[in-house]
């Protein structure tokens, strides 16, 4: 008995010890491949292919740091968490980042102890209802039966959506996406409500997209991103500039095609910083100096990924919008490479 | 002569601490014990060490914040601005409701699963042997995921229940959707009380006369009819007292007034002719009860304003706060006679009858849903179906160990005693039984009082989903919201086997 406690407690105590680590570059580094944390399978953002393969807007930042970080964009362990798991997941160390379509909220920051590197999606909470139902506005859902993943903002949005314009609902709580759509899908609720982004998602997997409306209101801001554990800034900056290097490759023009061609040294100082061939950004940021040209070869630049993944040549089919380059009258502004 | 040699003298010495038997015990006890409290420090200290690294520390002031989310399931009043310790109490009484009624039906299913698995019958013990094995075998959460994916897929969606659909509701008040099921919901009347109480006197009555009819078999050797008496008392009585109140004011009419109409419109007429209707009524009575239901059959839109007594009704009524108010017919001419100044109420041509002592309220259909009666929620019934059907598998064979552990002699002298079947296993198996089954049934119940915590694979908003998953994930207090947790099931638990032990103690063998 008393060998099964002691075994008992060195699995404990290796549980808990490994949160305890601070250096997760060197972790990486050591171990050959980054933890990264990604939904349960949301078309588009983060989902198993056929082969079985994780692909997707938001795999492609895991895969983006990890070429950064260990030259190899397939060098990721990706962890499936729920929204009820992802910050345990990260919190406890199991995972190095998360990149999964997460809100970046002031609780979140400050008292959950994260750090939200950047914004990847701005993205707003918004209803889908089927056609045949006749409503044309989420004020016209009072009495609804609304299908909710737990553990999100949206659950609060909802809440406080419903508070404020004096309207009841019944909350079906639900654990996945995949759950969510079967229960919608059956009729146990009249509206999914999640990210504007996950509906469109969601929709273009379904037997007749064309039979399901997302509503026009949107009822929150909701800007997704990735995000580290407090604590390890230097981790923290790595995959905020592997984002932002991203973000800039597409304001200057660097793409998958040209960017061997690029890497030689071109006449745009900016350019040639990123690219590593001037200056000594690598250095500043403790990797290499071709740290982004590897970031970017991974899928392409923001705008390459954007329009591979969910895109609007994608069944999922999403418009730019507020996510189109500052210069295009957008929100994407990455700091300047300097 | 003889020489007197001393004993070698006794003295302590440290290797005797392992090689001598009356000190061995006692130093490896003394070793353990100091391990296991290192052991248990280190681990304390770890964590408050990690917790200290992540920046975090430890405080249930969260219990006090604003929760923000909507539970649907409530038995206690809340709201989306409650605390995380009301959402919490929130989810131990859903925790407490499933389980309650998990192991009420477990063991009625135990039992005749258990008794009938011993069956003669070829047929009738095979059956209760799958049933058994096939719940058994299975783990529990395919079960529970099953039973919701059958509720969901196969029942009819609330608007196939409107005109066309080709679904309709069972006896006309019983509607099974695919959200759950909506069942009529009891609303109390004038009366309730006393028939509460004829009620409540019946069953003492019942529990006097079995007493009575026990003794006097004791005595006499004859035997009552217990069963139908006791049938008897508990239908006769109320039903005598609800008819007898139903007859005395169940009648009254109640005439509907309405301000700034003609006199002779009907509802529907009067509707047409104003911008809204406001009704003036008591939530909860049987008279706001039978007056909505008319509004619903005339099909007008309506909002209800609500109020606590019928004097504040009538005097928002007088003071414009609503445009329709029911009263009793006698007090409606002087309320009309008493009208002054712009105030001028005349009656409709409807009525409706004041309400009985105990009304059903039916459920309707309302925009999106049912409205009305008491909705079961899918997730409810699925989480306590397939906790009963798979606990009730355990008890059946425990109930089948017990049974088969009253030796065969006990059996056939009751049966040459001309004792019938069905008494012998009332009175000699069962009695001597039950002490083989009470102890296991207890870790039967615990094990489904546990089990319960699988709810959020349902979505049922138990104690788990409500403090251990959505309050823990909006306030990121893992550590506290689990111990808390965790102290809720050892608190639960302990008190059922409590109280299974004081029943334990009662039933067990007497030794004289």
């Amino acid at each position: 008995m008393k060998k099964t406690a002691f075994l008992g407690a060195l699995t404990v105590s290796g549980l808990v010890a490994g949160a305890a680590a601070a250096a997760t570059l060197e972790d990486v580094q050591e171990r050959g491949n980054l933890n990264c944390g990604v939904s349960t399978g949301l078309p588009g953002f983060s989902a198993p292919n056929s082969a079985g393969e994780w692909e997707g807007f938001d795999v492609a930042v895991c895969r983006a740091v990890a070429a950064a970080v260990l030259g190899d964009p397939t060098a990721v362990e990706f962890v499936p968490t729920t929204g009820q798991t992802r910050f345990t997941a990260l919190a406890s160390g199991e995972i190095d980042m998360l990149s999964r379509n997460t809100t970046w909220t002031f609780s979140r920051d400050n008292d959950l102890k994260f750090e939200f590197v950047g914004v990847n999606y701005y993205d707003g909470q918004g209803f889908l209802v089927p056609k045949a139902l006749g409503v044309t506005s989420a004020k016209d859902l009072d009495g609804a039966t609304v299908c909710i993943q737990t553990g999100t903002t949206t659950e609060l949005n909802l809440a406080d959506f419903f508070r404020t314009n004096n309207m009841d609902y019944e909350p079906v709580p639900i654990e996945t996406n995949a759950e969510a759509q079967q229960q919608y899908l059956a009729g146990a609720c009249d509206v999914y409500t999640t990210d504007a982004s996950g509906l469109a998602a969601t929709r273009a997997t379904f037997e007749t997209p064309s039979d399901h409306v997302i509503l026009p209101e949107i009822i929150s801001k909701e800007p997704l991103g990735p995000l580290v554990r407090h604590g390890d800034n230097e981790w923290g900056d790595i995959a905020r500039w592997t984002l932002n290097a991203l973000i800039a490759a597409e304001e200057y023009g660097i793409t998958s095609a040209n960017i061997d061609e690029l890497a030689e040294g071109t006449n745009n100082p900016e350019i040639n910083r990123i690219l590593g061939t001037e200056g000594n950004l690598g250095e500043m940021i403790g990797l290499d100096s071709d740290w982004a040209v590897r970031a970017i070869k991974a899928g392409g630049n923001y705008g390459e990924l954007f329009e591979r993944h969910i895109g609007e040549s994608t069944p999922i089919g999403l418009a730019r919008g507020l996510n189109a380059q500052w210069t295009e009258g957008g929100l994407l502004y990455s700091p300047p490479f300097r | 002569m003889s020489t007197l040699s001393e004993p070698p003298k006794e003295s302590f010495r440290l290797s005797m601490l392992i090689y001598d038997t009356r000190y061995r015990s006692l130093t490896i006890q003394t070793v353990a014990m100091i391990l296991l409290v290192l052991m248990i420090s280190w681990l304390v200290s770890n964590t408050v060490q990690n917790l200290e690294n992540l920046g975090k520390d430890f405080d249930f002031g969260f219990l006090g914040q604003r929760a923000g989310y909507d539970i649907n399931q409530r038995l206690v009043e809340y709201t989306s601005q409650s605390t995380h310790a009301r959402a919490a109490l929130v989810g131990i009484l859903n925790t407490i409701l499933v389980a309650f009624l998990g192991c009420a039906l477990a063991t009625i299913l135990g039992v005749i699963a258990g008794v009938l698995r011993l069956s003669k019958n070829w047929l009738v013990s095979r059956l209760m042997a799958v049933y058994v094995e096939g719940f058994r075998n299975v783990p529990l959460l395919l079960w529970i995921i099953a039973i919701f994916a059958l509720m969901t897929e196969s029942t009819p969606m609330p608007r196939d229940f409107r005109e066309g659909g080709d679904a309709s509701m069972l006896f006309g008040s019983i509607a099974i959707s695919n959200r759950g099921v909506y069942v009529p919901a009891p609303v109390w009347g004038e009366g309730a009380s006393l028939l509460i109480g004829v009620f409540v006197i019946s069953l003492i009555a019942i529990w006097a006369f079995r007493r009575y009819a026990h003794r006097r078999q004791e005595a006499t050797g004859d035997i009552l009819p217990v069963f139908r008496v006791s049938l008897a008392l508990f239908f006769i009585p109320v039903l005598l007292t609800y008819f007898a109140i139903a007859f005395a004011n169940g009648r009254t009419e109640q005439a509907i007034l309405a301000t700034g109409g003609e006199a002779g419109l009907t509802l529907t007429e009067y509707a047409e002719s104003q911008e809204s209707l406001n009704v003036c009524l008591i939530p909860g009575t049987t008279t706001a009860l039978n007056l909505e239901k008319t509004l619903r059959g005339a099909d007008v839109r309506y909002n209800a304003v609500p109020f606590n007594d019928e004097g504040q009704a009538l005097e928002g009524f007088q003071v414009g706060d609503c445009n329709v108010l029911s009263v009793p017919a006698t007090q409606s001419d002087p309320i009309i006679a008493e009208a002054e100044g712009g105030f001028a109420p005349v009656p409709l041509v409807e009525t409706i009858r004041r309400g009985n002592a105990l009304e059903f309220e039916q459920p309707y259909l309302g925009g999106f849903n049912f409205d009305g009666g008491i909705h079961l929620r899918n997730s409810l019934i699925a989480l306590w179906l397939a906790l009963s059907l798979y606990t009730g598998a355990f008890i059946a064979e425990i109930v089948r160990g017990g049974i088969l552990s009253v030796s065969k002699g006990q059996t056939e002298a009751a049966y040459a005693l001309g004792l019938r079947p069905n008494r012998t296993m009332n009175l000699v198996i069962l009695p001597q039984a039950m002490r083989v089954i009470i102890p296991p049934l207890i870790s039967q119940y615990l094990n489904l009082t546990k089990n319960s915590s699988l709810a959020i694979a349902v979505g049922y908003m138990d104690v788990r989903s409500t403090l251990g998953g959505i309050t823990i994930n909006q306030t990121g207090r893992e550590l506290e919201g689990m111990l808390l947790l965790g102290l809720f099931y050892l608190v639960l638990s302990l008190l059922i086997s409590g109280a299974m032990n004081f029943y334990n103690s009662r039933v067990k063998l007497k030794e004289r």
